[in-house]
């Protein structure tokens, strides 16, 4: 039971990252239609200004983290600004493809900058533990709970109750009646990608400060985020959050048990749980658990 | 009537395939540049790279039938060019069947693949397909590292698919008394075969699957309103692209005869995409193009990396980017770079300079 429970926590604190970055994929979806393969590359940046921020320039760590998230939504909105506006009427198809050719060529751009070494990013949590009940509690997995839950609640408040979120939702359902009202599209398309952007790298720099370190693969974690964003519905900001849980739970519970039930299936199998549930979900709910399925008139 | 002879004057003119005397003519120039190149140019290296090149244009002609003309995403094309390898390995390889069989044998499991795989995906709109092969290709490398059996696991799997029709064998051609080598006998199989896919691909989409692929690309809820199957023809364009790409992984692996997981990764499936885009969305001749500048690319790198100012020629060596992390940055770059610019890639460009010369001197 104590190794199920600690399975499970370690699952909460992995699937906290999936979300953040998974609810970064639908705010984006969302209001703009996009699905951005670029998420992976923006994680990776934020981690890696996180890490000069805080080793480089000896940013007390809250502050390095603040930092690389406003860096990091700097970005994304100039990415919007320089190329996406100029894709504005192009189908989606051509958007998704340079939002892959973005993330290609972020992830060089970053070896190029940082090298290829690991590198341990200077953060007050390091790998204390509390105890409690029997269970071993990393701080900084605590944190990464804590953190998401405050963000995703600040993220969902914004977006019920603030003006921007409101153009946000409306431009998401009708952009042309919301052009209509007067609401500029172009200011819900860059904080779109501010927020993803800055979500992403708040995830990265959580993962950066834990026991793997910071290495340039770091981006791959924002692609297992895809089927947390397919599992929950691509257009529910609140599926997001709900299929990143889910999806880290099952990634962590597949590791902790792979001796002793998954061994058939290979070494490292809990690295693809996320893609082989996504393909399970596609065949029983394909909208996802909270999505919404959509009706075609004709 | 001369003057009119390499001009289209109705639809039926335009999809004729070698209906002008221009057409005529620029054709029989690349059969004799095909048949004599490889004479000319004895170079092992350039030989080989233009073989990958080959190679690689048969996979993107499969992709730009899925992508250019069906509009769909597929991240997923290395997991099929591997699954390829693999069955040029075991059938071709072990069993020892003939080149043809060992081809067919390869399109059958991609197109079965790719049959297993699609349905989930394509009964729903959006961009699902992206995403779920994208995927494929993470779940693939576990399982080639996995089934040691099938594909020798991490330490890769040696590949002797012959390359022989019976009575020619490609491999140490013989023909009138001249011998010729290896490269020489791929080049010409490889090339054939490039133009044996592109004539088979240029008749799909020019009658009415293709039209069918390109109204569901175009408006897919117009086009099932007018009779198409979107969904059916989703799934169509992605078995014949999976199983092109499936015939291409089993040359690939049979001229490389050796082939192991590591070469199945997500980057090879970018390269399949700047390919098309670079070369032309929804042209088959885009494809080859883009397969020529695009493909050739990485081994041209590697080549030349020591002139290259910044690149590592070796691992660890000077210079602040790696090889590999080149040519990542180099197809990211050319993805975004003709999408914003030039989304009608190489192919468009040519389109339009044929245009100019053709309304010469009244061009504008």
């Amino acid at each position: 039971m104590t190794a199920f429970l600690q399975n499970c926590f370690a699952g909460l604190a992995l699937g906290s990252t999936y979300a953040l970055v998974a609810l970064g994929f639908v705010v984006i979806f969302k209001s703009t239609g996009v699905i951005n393969f670029a998420q992976g590359g923006l994680l990776a940046l934020g981690a890696y200004l996180g890490y000069t921020f805080s080793n480089n320039l000896a940013v007390a760590f809250g502050v390095a983290v603040l930092l690389c998230c406003a860096s990091a939504a700097l970005v994304g909105a100039t990415f919007e600004r320089i190329v996406l506006r100029r894709m504005v009427g192009q189908p989606p198809f051509a958007v998704i493809m340079i939002t892959i050719g973005l993330l290609f060529i972020l992830e060089p751009m970053i070896t190029a900058i940082w090298g290829f070494d690991q590198k341990q990013v200077t953060n007050p949590w390091n790998i204390r533990t509390v105890e409690a009940g029997g269970l071993v509690f990393g701080v900084r997995d605590l944190w990464t709970i804590g953190l998401t839950a405050a963000v995703v609640a600040a993220f969902f408040a914004f977006f019920r109750y603030s003006s921007l979120g409101l153009a946000m939702r409306v431009t998401a359902f009708d952009p042309e009646a919301a052009l209509a009202q007067g609401i500029s599209a172009r200011r819900v398309y860059a904080t779109s990608w501010a927020i993803a952007a800055a979500l992403a790298a708040l995830a990265g720099i959580l993962m950066a400060a834990g026991p793997g370190g910071l290495t340039p693969s770091i981006g791959f974690i924002a692609l297992a985020a895809f089927p947390a964003m397919i599992l929950g519905g691509m257009d529910s900001p609140a599926g997001a959050v709900l299929g990143g849980l889910v999806i880290g739970l099952a990634e962590a519970l597949t590791r902790g048990y792979q001796d002793e039930l998954f061994s058939w299936a290979g070494s490292n199998v809990s690295v693809i749980v996320p893609y082989l549930l996504m393909i399970v979900i596609l065949l029983i709910r394909p909208y996802g658990l909270l999505g919404t399925k959509e009706v075609r008139r004709v | 009537m001369g003057a009119h002879r390499n001009v289209t004057r109705g639809y039926a003119d335009e999809l004729r395939l070698f209906g002008t005397p221009l057409a005529r003519t620029g054709l029989a120039a690349l059969v004799v540049v095909f048949l004599v190149l490889p004479t000319v140019l004895q170079d092992d290296f350039w030989l080989s790279v233009l073989i990958y090149v080959g190679i690689t244009a048969i996979g993107a002609i499969g992709l730009n039938l899925l992508t250019g003309y069906c509009g769909q995403i597929s991240l997923g094309h290395a997991f099929f060019i591997g699954a390829g390898a693999y069955v040029a390995a075991r059938v071709g390889g072990e069993i020892g069947l003939p080149l043809p069989l060992w081809l067919l044998a390869a399109a059958a499991i991609g197109a079965a693949l790719g049959g297993l795989i699609g349905p989930f995906t394509l009964r729903l709109r959006g961009h699902y397909l992206a995403i779920v092969t994208l995927g494929l290709v993470f779940i693939g490398e576990h399982l080639w590292r996995n089934l040691t059996d099938l594909t020798g696991g991490n330490s890769g799997t040696p590949v002797t698919a012959g390359a022989s029709i019976d009575p020619v064998d490609f491999a140490a051609l013989n023909l009138f008394g001249e011998s010729y080598s290896r490269n020489q006998g791929w080049f010409w199989l490889v090339w054939g075969l490039v133009a044996l896919v592109a004539l088979l691909a240029k008749n799909l989409v020019r009658t009415r699957p293709g039209r069918a692929l390109q109204a569901v690309r175009d408006r897919d809820q117009a086009a099932e309103v007018i009779g198409v199957r979107a969904g059916r023809y989703k799934i169509g364009a992605f078995m014949l692209s999976s199983a092109i790409a499936a015939m291409a992984g089993a040359l690939f692996g049979s001229y490389q005869q050796f082939v192991s997981p590591d070469e199945w990764n997500l980057l090879l499936s970018i390269q399949y995409i700047a390919i098309v885009i670079v070369g032309g969305l929804g042209t088959i001749f885009g494809a080859v193009l883009g397969a020529i500048f695009v493909g050739a690319l990485p081994a041209l790198i590697d080549r030349y990396s020591e002139a290259i100012p910044g690149v590592q020629a070796s691992v660890g060596g000077e210079g602040f980017i790696s090889v590999f992390a080149l040519n990542q940055a180099l197809f990211g770059l050319l993805i975004v770079l003709f999408l914003v610019f030039e989304p009608r890639g190489l192919a468009g460009i040519w389109l339009r300079i044929k245009a100019y010369f053709k309304a010469w001197p009244f061009s504008y």
